[in-house]
This record gives C-alpha cells, structure tokens and sequence, in this order.
C-alpha cells in the first residue's frame, strides 16, 4: 500500500503547472504577503481574468521570503519559464495580465526574476544576489508549491523519505541522522540523532512526540513561514521521528497567533489521514501513529521544553529543572521526543538524499544550512536560508544588499532576546553554533537584527531586556526579579543619569542572573545587555550622570 | 533501602535512594539555605537559595531539585557560591518589606534565617514598594501578599498535600501572586481552613490571626475525632494558645483539618464547656458524677424493649468506641437501631 501510484499521478499534476496548458498564476499567501496587501491583488487577479476574459488557474503558494518584495505573484505561460513580479499593486494587475497573458509582454519592469532562466531582460531569480548565496533546505518547497496541495508535495519528492525509512530499521534511520551531523534547530543546537537515540532506549511507554511551534522570538517568524508555506515537509520528518523512535502520539504545539499556519496544519493532517500516513496501520507498515494540534496562549516561556510540556499537561507553564530530560520523563511523565519546527523539515531530506548529501552543507560541527530572519536597518528584508559558516558579512553586504540609505553599520543582533549584539570588528564570524557562542552571542532560532550608526545600543539592549522581563514566568528569584532590577538600572542610563559604578552592578548582577536561573529564559536574559556593555560600553559611560563624575574627579 | 554514599563538604554522609542533595545534607545536620524546599512536597526550585557545586557537573544546580547519587562530590559553599546567594537574596528583598519586628512571621521566618546566614546586611538595590490589600476573610488566617516570596508552598500544598486546590498563583514575572479561582477572597473561595498552607509558607505571608508564642509544647492526639492526628498543644500561662501537627504521627503525618488545627484552645476553655455528665433532675440539667450516671442510664435502659431503643454513634469517638458501643447495642440491647452523626 504505497505511495506510488498516487505520486505518479502527482507528478502528472505538478507538470501541468510547470509546463502548462493554460496560465498558471501563483499568489504569494502567507501572513506577510496578507499583511502587504495580497488578498486585495487576489480579488484584483480575479477581477483582471473576468475583464479580459482569461482563462488561467490561480494558485496560492508560501512564502519565497522576500519580503522586501511582498506582494509577490508568479505567472507561468505554456511554454514559458515562471516569472515572479515583485510589490505587485491592485492597481497594476489588470496592466500585467493583459500585457502578459494577451500580449506577450513579460513587463521586465514589474518583474523580479524569471526562475531558472533569464528571460527577455528579466534577470535569473535564482542568480539574484538575495537568492543566489542561499540554499534551500528546510524552504525547500517554501514559494514554490501551493501548500494546501498535498499532490504538490508529493511531487517534489514528498514523503519518499518517510517510505524510505519504513524499509529501514529504526537504529539505521537514528544512525543516519546521527551521520547527517544535524542539530536542533530551536536554538540550543542539541544533536537530534542522540536525543533520538536516547528516547528510543528508554523502555517506558507510550512515547511521545512534540513539534515545537512556539516561535515567541520578536521578530522571528522562520517557522511560521515554514509551516505557512510547506507543512508537510514538518508533518512527514515527524513521521520518521516517531517511527524511529516508537512514539505513538504526536503534539504540534503552535502558538494561537498564527491562525493561518494552524489552518494549513490542519489542512496536510487530513491530506495524511485520507492517504493512510496517519492513524491505525500506516501505509500497511503495522506502525501506528497520530498528530495533535495543541494551541499556545502567547507565553514565550511556554517555547522552553519542559514548560511547553507542562503546558499541554492543562497546567500553569513554567519550567523545571533537568535531569530528568524529556526523553526520560516527558509529558505525563513518559519518555518524549521535542524539535523544533525547523529540524523538522530537515529530517525527510537526509532520509530522502542520504546523510552524505546533506552534511557536505555547513562546516566541521555545525551541518547543514540554517534560515534566518534579517531584518532592521538592511536593504533587502526577508526570510533566508544559508550554509551554516557562512560570515556576518556576506550574509549582510551580499545577500541583505548592505545597510539602507548608505549609512555605517553598527552592530549585528543575533540569537533574539536572549542573543547578543555584535559590533562591526566581528562582522567575519561565522554563523554557527560554536563561534556565535564564543563572541558571547547565539544562534538562537534565527533572528537577525542589523543596527546602523543611528541605532542606540542602549535602546538596544533595553527593548529585548524589557521583552524578556515581561516573559519571565516568574517562578525563581533571579530572573523575576533580577531583569526588573537591571532594566531600573539601565534606564539610568538611558536617561543620562546612570551611576558610575553601576556599569559593574549590571555586569555582576548579570553574571548571577545567568548563573543561578532556572531556565534557559534567565540564563540568557542578560546577554543584551552583557554584550553591549562588552562591546559597546563607551555608550554607557555616555549615559553616566555628569554630576557624578565630577563629584568623583573632586574626590 | 538501597543507600549510598557521597561527600559534602569533604565529610562522607551515606543517603538513601530517593534523597535529593538538599534532603541528603539536611539529614546529616548540613544546612544549605533553603526556601521553597518544604519536604512534603515534590520538588521545585524557585527560589535558587540552594545552589550547590558538583564535580563534573556543569553550573550551579539548585541541591533541592537534583538527586544525591553513589559518589557525588558536593560543595555547599565557596567564595563564587556565597556571592551568588548572595546576590538572589538580595533581589528577594529588594522585593520584600524589612519591618521584621511588626511582622508576624516573625522570629520564625526562613527568610531571616537564610539572611542571618548569610550574613545579609545592606540594602544596594532599589526596593520596591508594594501594597497589595491583606485578605483577612478567612476567620483563622490572614493572606498578606506584601510578604509574598512566591515560593509556591502554599499552592502546592493545597495541591499535593489536601487536593484541595483553592489557590494558585496568576499572572507572570514579577507581577505573579497568590491567588483564588477567579480573584475571590479566601472565604469566599473553595478554601477548607485547613491552614496547612500557612504552615508551609515560609514567611510571614500567611500568618495565624492570633497567635501568640507558646512557652510549653505537649504532644498528644486531637479530640476532635476517630482519626487520631497526632498534635503539640502549646501553652502558655497555663492555656492552650497554639495548636501543631505531629510529623512523626502515622496517622497523620503532620497535617490537620480545620478543626484540629484552630478549633481546639477555643473550646477547651470556653465557659460553657460540659465537664462531666448531666443528669435531668426535676426539669433542669445537673452537673453528677460518672457512677451515677452511668446507673441511671442503666435503670432507666432496662425499662424499654430492644425495639424501643435507638443508639446514635459519634464520629468524635474513636473507631474501637464506636465498634464497643454498636456491639453494646446488638449484643446487650438486643437491636439492631444504631445509627451515626457521621459529622463532627
Ligand atoms: C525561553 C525559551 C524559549 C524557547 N522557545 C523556543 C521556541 O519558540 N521554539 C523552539 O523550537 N524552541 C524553543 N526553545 C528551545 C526548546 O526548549 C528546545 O530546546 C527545542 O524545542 C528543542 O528542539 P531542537 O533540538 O530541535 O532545537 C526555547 C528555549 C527557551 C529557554
Ligand atoms: S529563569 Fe525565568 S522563565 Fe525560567 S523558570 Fe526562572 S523565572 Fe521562569
Ligand atoms: S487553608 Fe487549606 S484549603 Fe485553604 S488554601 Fe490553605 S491549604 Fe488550601
Ligand atoms: S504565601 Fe507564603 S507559601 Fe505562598 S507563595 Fe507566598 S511566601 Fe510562599
Ligand atoms: S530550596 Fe532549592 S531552589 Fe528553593
């Protein structure tokens, strides 16, 4: 009871949208394209096809990440390559599709990128320089497919990893995992192939499986995206997980705010119960295995591991200590398995093209590629998705297009509220694990802020210290209290009115903070500030009461 | 019980197998500062008071939260150590009043104790003042979340140990507090009186309405019914003033009910208290003694047929009471009409 004929078939499909008979016209549906505008250029499709009586399928598809670019629709002509139009107004539809679709003029001027191939001087989408240092993993299908489809993903090779692995024993898929070199991508960069292998040992059953779909970051929205715009690239490494491991009861915990990913989720599990990936007996294997939808209410707390868990259990999400780790005594006190959404989608992948494909990506201890949201003071916005190793720089200057209006580039903020911010000396670093680590900064789940000369540091570090101090949970001293006490203090600087001394009660207060906490949330709280003030102190010093230092000098 | 052994401070101390370091040092007399650590209760480690350093382990883990194992090497204090503690007592207190000598945890407070020990003795960090309204509807106890640590004792306690669950605490971060289902007043909230998260807590956060200090503690069993909770009645001047439950007593392991707890210095000395039987004598009740009431009882049972009698029980007697007189009831009365108050 394969897969194989519903895939052949698939593919017939796919091929009717890439070599169509009639137009094929993609729109760009996720929640940033919506928030730029793109239902009213749907409505606008629809009214324009009407007008000029146009015979054409309309799509919608994720989300390419190119935010700069939103609205983004994507029109493929028989015969022609797909050509994507950037900013597309309401206002110039009704223009481009007559141009196009009746008269044969591709409009470079409102185009992108033509995909795969230059295209009468629309340049290649894949050769401009936002796409072309990137390589698409876990975004694989993100933008190019319509995620409501479940025959489009099965026709980019969809669920052959999962099938892959049903021939395979689960030791030899853990093992295969292990080889690809991946780590969790949630942040901590924990090494997947042994947290499975742990989960897997522990006889105690059931076990359970957990997506990790919190994405409380301010301003990451990576896993939105990808569960936006290609569901069940996440619904099948889930999949392999729980197989491998013998799990038999599976949790997506997402956060309410993200309505139209819940939608689509929701979507791709009934596209697997229908098709027998979900449920009693899967595809005949005798492995059974079911996907739970469980909603967050907006803590970014609950993203922690053992207070998400705490969460599903119905009960007040706060952290606890590890030992025991989840894989030993998870929800309801069974042997549980957490990624997050991003590692995920790696896994079909490895399965698919083998671990030796995927591990030639990234560098000695960091494998594989990582997405990241660039975002702030740099030209070209969006969603990205790059070899881990690759440097601040190039990630900035050849794909971001530098820093708007000409301006310096201050710092790089990494890691999101728990990260640091790098000054320009450390613009070479490499992005992973280890060395954003050792400049005092994380990966984090994929944040990427850039400062430019007009940026305070102060300011800076005060807003993701008062995020964090607003999500502390509460339940021990140092960081309840202990955020609230370095956020009075630093806003003594930032009103100019700082103590001298006080540069070291944040540097000291800051380092108990780390050191004594619960959870990852306090152990990491002080990092903006800790790191500005490494970086950044002569800011501080500006920030000292004047009166002060001359009481001092008088002394 | 498997037990083992493991070093704190460089002395060898043997624990037993599901002792945490915290349990493991307490029991061999090493105290390390403790606050949310109440050993009824499973585990937490909210307070952080109880770090401790462990070879090859990573950090500083809380000793209340991690399991003591064969061969551990455990350090509960160091220059590093004393300063982070340190440091977290001081952020508690930055949010914590400092009028100790009018509060009513006074003198018994774990807080005091911990900065005592630690040698706390000024303020650097910039207090903040708080003035949460002081529940007192509960006619045995005051809620005054101004003292608050939020340790979570008393939600825990009204979870794990009485399944109760009146309280918990709302809200996030530093704006987290002690509350009832939807904000009610105790009195007014699913709360027994119990009083069992007042003994718990800490501080002086939850403190008796009228407690004065007892001179004299007697141990001794609860009056108030067939369970047999063990106490400590305390005195002072010749009363009872106070009122504890015995740890050591199996039946009860040292919690109370409402009653046990607050309801017996009341009624032991109150005026209208019955101090030996009455007999009713031309229309009114007389104070006798033992001998003549038990006689008349028994002159006057004699008097009716088995089916004339009905006996009612008390669940303020013991169980081997209650099974004495239903048996006095069926054999000697010769009915089967024995019923039960089944409330106190
Ligand atoms: C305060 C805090 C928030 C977190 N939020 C998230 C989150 O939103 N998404 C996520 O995947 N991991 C988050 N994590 C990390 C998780 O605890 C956990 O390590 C991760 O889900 C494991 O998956 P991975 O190994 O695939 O990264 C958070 C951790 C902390 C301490
Ligand atoms: S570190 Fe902060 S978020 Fe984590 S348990 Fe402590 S108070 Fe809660
Ligand atoms: S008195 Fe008893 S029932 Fe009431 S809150 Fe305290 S523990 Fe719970
Ligand atoms: S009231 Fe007492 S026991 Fe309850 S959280 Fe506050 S300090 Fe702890
Ligand atoms: S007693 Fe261990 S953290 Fe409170």
């Amino acid at each position: 009871m394969g897969l194989n004929s519903l895939r052949k078939e698939s593919i017939h499909e796919w091929n009717e949208v890439l070599n169509p008979s009639r137009p094929q016209i993609f729109v760009g549906m996720s929640t940033c394209g919506e928030a730029s505008g793109v239902v009213a250029v749907n409505k606008a499709i629809q009214d324009g096809l009407e007008e000029h009586g146009i015979d054409a399928v309309v799509n919608k598809t994720g989300c390419l990440g190119i935010c700069y670019c939103e609205p983004l629709v994507d029109i493929i002509k028989p015969g022609k390559p797909r050509i994507s139009y950037r900013s597309v107004e309401k206002t110039n539809v009704s223009g481009l599709l007559k141009d196009y679709i009746l008269d044969d003029n591709p409009r470079p001027d409102l185009a992108l990128g033509a995909w795969g191939q230059e295209f009468k001087g629309i340049p290649d989408l894949f050769e401009l320089d936002f796409m072309k240092f990137q390589v698409r993993i876990a975004l694989r299908n993100a933008g190019v497919i319509n995620p409501e489809n479940f025959s489009h993903y099965l026709a980019r090779g969809g669920y052959q990893g999962f099938e892959k692995a049903l021939d395979m024993d689960p030791e030899e898929i853990i093992a295969e995992i292990e080889k690809a070199g991946l780590r969790g991508r949630g942040g901590a960069g924990f090494p997947t192939g042994m947290k499975w292998k742990l989960c897997r040992k522990s006889r105690n059953f059931p076990k359970y499986l957990i997506c990790n779909a919190d994405e409380g970051d301010p301003g990451a929205f990576m896993d939105r995206s990808l569960l936006e715009s290609d569901p069940h690239s996440v619904l099948e490494g889930m999949l392999i997980g729980a197989y491998a491991i013998g799990c038999s009861r599976g949790f997506i915990y997402i956060r309410a705010e993200y309505p139209l990913a819940i939608k689509r989720l929701k979507i791709a599990l009934e596209h697997m119960k229908r098709h027998h990936l979900l449920g009693e007996n899967i595809l005949g294997s005798g492995f059974s295995f079911d996907i739970e939808i469980r909603e967050g209410a907006g803590a970014f707390v609950c993203g922690e591991e053992t207070a998400l868990m705490k969460s599903i259990e119905g009960q007040r999400g706060t952290p606890y200590s590890r030992p025991p780790f989840p894989a030993q005594a998870g929800l309801w006190g069974k042997p549980t398995n957490i990624n997050n959404v991003e590692t995920w989608a790696n896994v079909p992948v490895i399965l698919e093209k083998g671990a030796g494909w995927f591990n030639r990506h990234g560098t000695e201890k960091s494998k594989g590629t990582k997405t990241f949201a660039l975002a702030g003071k740099v030209n070209n916005t969006g969603l990205i998705e790059v070899p881990m190793g690759m440097t601040l720089e190039k990630i900035v200057y050849a794909i971001g297009g530098g820093v708007c209006d000409g301006k310096e580039l201050k710092a790089v903020q990494t890691g999101g509220p728990a990260g640091g911010c790098l000054p320009l000396a450390k613009l070479g670093l490499t992005v992973d694990y280890e060395s954003l680590a050792e400049a005092g900064s994380i990966m984090g789940s994929g944040g990427m802020i850039v400062l430019d000369e007009d940026d305070s540091m102060l300011e800076t570090a005060r807003y993701f210290l008062a995020f964090i101090q607003e999500e502390s949970c509460g339940k021990c001293v140092p960081c309840r209290t202990g955020t609230r006490q370095m956020l009075a203090i630093l806003d003594t600087f930032i009103k100019g009115r700082g103590k001298p001394q006080d540069i070291e009660t944040l540097l000291s207060l800051g380092d108990s903070i780390k050191k004594t906490s619960l959870c990852g949330l306090g152990q990491a709280a002080p990092n903006p500030v800790l790191t500005t003030i490494n970086y950044f102190r002569g800011e501080y010093e500006k920030g000292i009461n004047p009166k002060l230092l001359r009481a001092k000098a008088h002394q | 019980m498997e037990t083992f052994k493991l070093k704190i401070d460089d002395r060898q101390i043997n624990a037993g197998g599901g002792d945490t370091v915290l349990q493991a040092a307490l029991k061999a007399g090493i105290y390390i500062p403790n606050l949310c650590y109440d050993p009824r209760l499973a585990p937490y480690g909210g307070c952080r008071m109880c770090i401790v350093e462990i070879e090859g382990t990573r950090g500083f883990p809380a000793a209340c939260t991690t399991r003591a194992s064969d061969g551990m090497v455990v350090k509960t204090y160091g220059p590093q150590l004393d300063r982070l503690r340190l440091d977290t007592l001081e952020l508690l207190l930055s949010d914590h009043p400092t009028d100790c000598l009018t509060c009513p945890g006074n003198q018994r407070c774990e807080l005091q104790k911990v900065a005592s020990f630690l040698g706390y003795n000024q303020r650097s960090l910039k207090p903040r003042k708080s003035d949460h309204p002081i529940d007192d509807s509960n006619p045995f106890f005051n809620l005054d979340r101004n003292y608050c640590v939020l340790c979570a004792r008393c939600v825990r306690t009204c979870d794990e140990v009485t399944g109760i669950n009146a309280i918990e605490l709302i809200n996030r971060g530093d704006e987290s507090r002690v509350s009832t289902f939807a904000g009610s007043r105790l009195a007014e909230s699913e709360c027994r009186s119990c009083g069992e998260c007042m003994v718990s807590c800490p501080v002086g956060a939850i403190h008796a309405k009228n407690s004065p200090v007892a001179t004299e503690e007697t141990a001794t069993i609860c009056p108030y019914c067939g369970v047999g909770c063990g106490i400590y009645l305390g005195t002072r001047q010749g009363k009872i003033v106070s009122v504890r439950g015995n740890e050591a007593s199996p039946s009860n392991r040292g919690s109370l009910c409402v009653k046990g707890r607050f309801g017996i210095n009341e009624f032991v000395h109150h005026s209208e208290r019955l101090k030996s039987p009455r007999v009713k004598k031309e229309g009114g009740f007389e104070s006798a003694e033992w001998e003549e009431a038990l006689r008349i009882a028994g002159d006057k049972l004699s008097g009716y047929k088995p089916e004339e009698v009905a006996v009612i029980a008390s669940a303020k007697a013991t169980n081997e009471d209650n099974y004495v007189l239903q048996k006095f009831t069926r054999a000697v009365l010769g009915t089967n009409n024995i019923d039960h108050c089944a409330r106190l």
